[in-house]
């Protein structure tokens, strides 16, 4: 278990998150630690409140108790909005769909969080048309997502999540939709993309060939939470 | 190679010394090669830590010699039997495409000492959970070392480490089956 002091260095620590669900208990004295860099793969069964806290750490739901400090501000005393403004400058995202905006085309898809920041069409484009080759799959950008595979889609979810260049990404089940050569292929470039820019991954899996891509794993069961030592 | 790369995974790396014989063969099939060669190869596609002894592949080249399965391609000038060339025939053939072919029996794996630890746990009145996140750990932290040899590794590379990985996991999956049913196993065993 984490102690009340974050650790020294780390970029986003939670301490004693407590969240209830009506009578049910999702979170019960969660706590976690990330630094700028690191994979942590967040592991559990399911209904253990391994989502619930990647929501929480991702500031989407407040927590009934507990704090949560990301560079050193805490989250609760932040307003909706900076919270908002937050996710958008500072935090990625990858769910287990791509979540795609079918009506878009794959760069425009990616592109877009630059665009909801206020960057200009052209510039929000070239910094998309990098991250698709990054991920392997900018000979798609004119596409629709309709029109790609699930592992191709889920590799321009990862570009669009990093995108704007994020310091913690989230990434729940991002290959749990996918076979086992694409998941692989998912993984391998997100990690790389991911330690290339020296951001933080926070990866709720419950697969572990998928979590032998993370440097330590935390356990959640019935929302408590039990940090493993680090690798030697 | 890496010390801690322990005969976990080398007990799925190895190939089992019934079917050395086998594999010899099977390597003849790109072409005649010498006995020093056969053992080169091998010893990097299969046998990682634990090398053929000369004595074995000599043994094993003499006794597929006599049952007509290889033949002598050619000996060097002055050579004794290490310098011999040794090249498949169509009996050797036939015996390597009816070996592959033959289904290999499944593992049952119907005991182990994780299994016997978390029964002994549970009768102990211990916390299993405790012994299934630790586990847990352990096998990541295998699997950790795996995936980045994998990552830098070659097709053979890879292949082998998803061998381990895969049965790895299958464990995983099991202890997170167990880590689920604790409870009424608990229950189980306090009942007998």
């Amino acid at each position: 278990m984490s102690t009340q002091t974050a650790p020294a260095g780390s970029l986003l620590t939670a301490h004693d998150l407590r969240k209830a669900y009506g009578p049910t208990a999702a979170l019960d004295g969660a706590h976690f630690s990330i630094h700028p860099g690191e994979v942590v793969a967040v592991m559990g069964p399911s209904g253990s409140g391994k989502s619930t806290l990647l929501h929480c750490l991702a500031g989407i739901v407040t927590p009934d108790s507990g704090t949560i400090t990301y560079n050193g501000r805490e989250l609760s005393a932040m307003s909706d909005g900076e919270r908002s403004a937050l996710r958008r400058s500072e935090f990625g995202f990858v769910f287990q769909f791509g979540q795609l905006v079918p009506e878009l085309s794959c760069v425009e898809n990616v592109a877009l969080p630059l665009r909801l920041n206020g960057t200009k069409r052209k510039e929000a484009e070239r910094a998309a048309l990098h991250w698709m080759e990054r991920l392997e799959v900018d000979d798609l950008a004119k596409k629709r997502p309709g029109e790609v595979s699930g592992g191709q889609g889920q590799r321009v979810a990862v570009a669009r999540s990093l995108v704007t260049g994020p310091r913690v990404l989230f990434a729940d089940e991002p290959t749990g939709a996918l076979d086992s050569l694409n998941g692989e292929r998912v993984m391998q470039l997100l990690t790389e993309a991911a330690r290339s820019t020296n951001a933080a991954v926070v990866l709720v899996t419950h697969e572990a060939r998928v979590a032998a891509y993370s440097d330590r794993e935390i356990v959640v069961r019935d929302g408590k939470s039990r940090d493993m030592e680090p690798a030697l | 190679m890496h010390p801690a790369y322990t005969h976990e995974v080398y007990t799925v790396c190895t190939v089992a010394p019934m079917s050395i014989g086998h594999t010899l063969l099977g390597l003849l099939e790109s072409g005649p090669r010498h006995g020093y060669d056969l053992k080169r190869t091998f010893d990097e596609k299969f046998g990682h830590d634990k090398p053929l002894h000369y004595g074995q592949v000599y043994s094993t080249m003499s006794r597929l010699l006599k049952n007509g399965l290889v033949e002598v391609d050619g000996v060097e000038a002055g050579g004794g039997p290490e310098r011999k060339r040794y090249a498949i025939t169509e009996a050797g053939i036939t015996d390597v495409e009816k070996w592959l072919a033959a289904p290999e029996k499944p593992e049952p794996y119907l005991s182990s000492t994780l299994y016997t630890k978390v029964v002994l746990a549970l009768l102990t009145g211990r916390d299993a959970a405790d012994l299934l996140d630790t586990q847990r750990s352990e096998h990541l932290r295998m699997m950790r070392m795996l995936t980045e040899r994998k990552r830098k590794g070659d097709l053979a590379d890879q292949l082998i480490c998803d061998h381990a990985l895969f049965h790895l996991e299958a464990d995983l999956r099991w202890l997170e089956l167990t880590a689920a049913r604790l409870d009424k196993l608990a229950a189980e065993v306090a009942s007998r």
